[in-house]
């Protein structure tokens, strides 16, 4: 499925938070969006998943305007995971993990199996099987944060889109996460995340879109993305990209006067 | 109680629903089995007949219809604003029919005709929603709904005192007041029909918004980005809140803490999940009200009290134990 953005431009309030941004996600690709803070991320991805209406230019998926899709049919072709962790009530793991189900399921309708299937398939590619009978208000925040990424998962979707879900959780969880994500992108899903941190941006993902102030800096491949002349101009530091034992890694150096 | 190992959160619903509904069918029998000529369904003559189908009938049916709109609107509007302490009579709509009621006492309506008082009672309710739907908008979080809610209320109250205060009747006076403290004795079959098909409707719209209460469990982006309709979500919780509660109140007048507290009981029960609390808070209300109303005239020989007198009496003490169990949460 790809995930596209055309001239987008958004305002939230009267500020332009989108100014004419292009952006395009193919199916089997990993995509990863990163800028400084305010840059518009979380912005682009709300747009992208029909959340935010776009003040010009247009978001869409496989070509058709997002705001045109049955919410229904976008839900089962499309998965959003916000960046804030939030479950209000004492579910359990595995009742919030079922939530992913419900654009699959007809009114009134109890799990089915093929719900229970998508289920235990999300819980065991996020490690969180182990608590799905707990209340998700008393596990730690990364096992949260796990059994938040699991529901968008169980939604089986073609194009999922992630707001920094790696934030939070320990060094073995980010890498199995990005593993798994690695793994769906090359099923032939859409997957694009927006990062903070290059590294994992660097050594997981096939393209990465560089945002600052609501406009694009630059897209591509990691290595033609990460360059110390744009990190200088996104970010405002001096960095270096080197490989350690074949990994890619972004080393931040010092903040650029 | 959270979390029971292995079962599956949809394997929970059928067992509950079930007892519940047992316990307000038993609840309703209990209610029309209760009253001063004596206990049991086999009332001689054609008294009997006539107490039977003149007061306990009407009385039962609006105690299960009424008990069952403030179960289920509290526990949608919890469910709607992710707030354990939402409760029916925050959306302004019972203050409007209060509001209404007292108008049409004030006024003398009520005293013309006997349908003036519930007929006043529905308008003002009417006027309440749309007022807060218009102040809240019909996109918009649950802090817009709550201020608006309360804004109206506060109007409400604001012309209810000066209706009080410019009262030349005594007896008007003391009539306004007793109404405002909910009652469901001396109520006719015929107002049983005027309030039941709104109270109906407005639960139908109540328990439609379940899916929808349950993804907003994880707020309201997630929500809409599984499918669901946010601001057809909100007319649903407000429209059937106003029906269910707003035609309850413009016959029973204002009984409170059933919203508030049957949906905080009932929470653990089913998984707290906001979608299985709906039904299961209409029943418990249903069967709450029910009992209150039978030890209502169990009491009676002794003291007669008002069936929002009582309820109040149980559910301030639940508020100050939800004070001190909040306080226990929250140590350190």
């Amino acid at each position: 499925m790809r995930v596209e953005a055309r001239n987008l431009h958004v305002r939230l309030k009267a500020r332009e938070v989108l100014a004419g941004l292009d952006f395009a996600a193919q199916a089997g690709e990993l995509t990863a969006v990163i800028g400084p803070n305010g840059a518009g991320k979380t912005t682009l991805l709300r747009a992208l998943a029909g959340l935010l209406p776009p003040a010009a230019g247009a978001a869409s998926l496989d070509g058709r305007a997002v705001a045109e899709w049955p919410p229904r049919e976008l839900a089962r072709a499309l998965a959003y995971l916000p960046q804030e962790r939030i479950v209000h009530w004492a579910l359990t793991a595995r009742a919030v993990v079922a939530l992913g189900r419900l654009p699959y399921r007809p009114m009134g309708a109890g799990e089915s199996a093929a719900d229970a299937r998508a289920i235990d398939a999300a819980l065991a590619a996020t490690d969180v099987a182990h608590l799905q009978d707990r209340p998700v208000l008393e596990i730690s925040g990364g096992e949260r944060a796990r059994v938040l990424v699991a529901r968008a998962l169980a939604q089986q979707p073609r194009a999922l889109l992630a707001d920094e879900p790696a934030a939070g959780l320990d060094p073995a969880h980010q890498l199995t996460l990005f593993a798994h994500l690695s793994k769906l992108a090359a099923g032939g899903r859409t997957v694009v995340v927006a990062l903070h941190d290059l590294s994992l941006a660097a050594r997981f993902c096939h393209r990465i879109v560089l945002m600052q102030a609501g406009r694009l800096v630059a897209a591509g491949a990691p290595e033609d993305v990460l360059t110390g002349e744009h990190l200088a101009a996104a970010y405002g530091i001096k960095a270096r990209f080197v490989q350690v034992e074949g990994v890619p890694i972004v080393l931040p150096l010092e903040v650029l006067p | 109680m959270t979390s029971e190992a292995g079962v599956k959160p949809g394997k929970r619903a059928l067992p509950l629903l079930s007892v519940l509904a047992g316990l307000a069918v038993v609840a309703f029998l209990l209610s029309l089995a209760t009253g001063p000529s004596g206990f049991g369904f086999s009332l001689r003559g054609e008294a009997g007949a006539i107490i039977f189908k003149e007061i306990r009938l009407p009385r039962a049916i609006l105690g299960a219809l009424v008990g069952g709109a403030l179960g289920l609107s509290g526990a949608a509007l919890q469910g709607y604003l992710r707030n354990p302490l939402a409760e029916p009579s925050l959306v302004g709509v019972s203050g409007g029919a209060a509001l209404g009621a007292v108008l049409a006492i004030h006024l003398g309506l009520a005293a013309a005709f006997a349908f003036a008082l519930p007929l006043g009672g529905l308008a003002g309710a009417a006027v309440a929603m749309l007022a807060v739907v218009a102040l809240a908008g019909v996109h918009g979080g649950p802090v817009t709904l709550i201020l608006a809610g309360l804004a109206v209320s506060a109007i409400a109250t604001a012309l209810i005192s000066l209706a009080l205060n410019l009262s030349q009747n005594p007896f008007a006076a003391v009539e306004m007041v007793l109404w405002m403290m909910g009652s469901l004795t001396d109520r006719s079959l015929t107002q049983v029909w005027l309030a039941a098909p709104l109270i109906l409707l407005g639960m139908a719209l109540l328990l439609g918004v379940g899916r929808a209460l349950d993804a907003l469990t994880l707020g309201e982006d997630a929500a809409a980005s599984l499918g669901i309709d946010l601001a057809r979500t909100r007319l649903a919780v407000v429209g059937g809140t106003a029906l269910s509660v707003g035609a309850a109140t413009a016959v029973t007048g204002i009984i409170g803490f059933v919203g508030l507290l049957v949906p905080h009981l009932l929470r653990p029960f089913a998984g707290h999940r906001p979608g299985l609390l709906l039904p299961a808070s209409m029943l418990g209300g249903a069967t709450m009200l029910l009992l209150a109303d039978v030890a209502l005239r169990l009491i009676q020989p002794w003291v007669e009290l008002r069936i929002g007198v009582l309820t109040a009496l149980i559910g301030a003490p639940f508020f100050v134990w939800l004070v001190l169990k909040t306080r226990a949460e929250l140590a350190p």
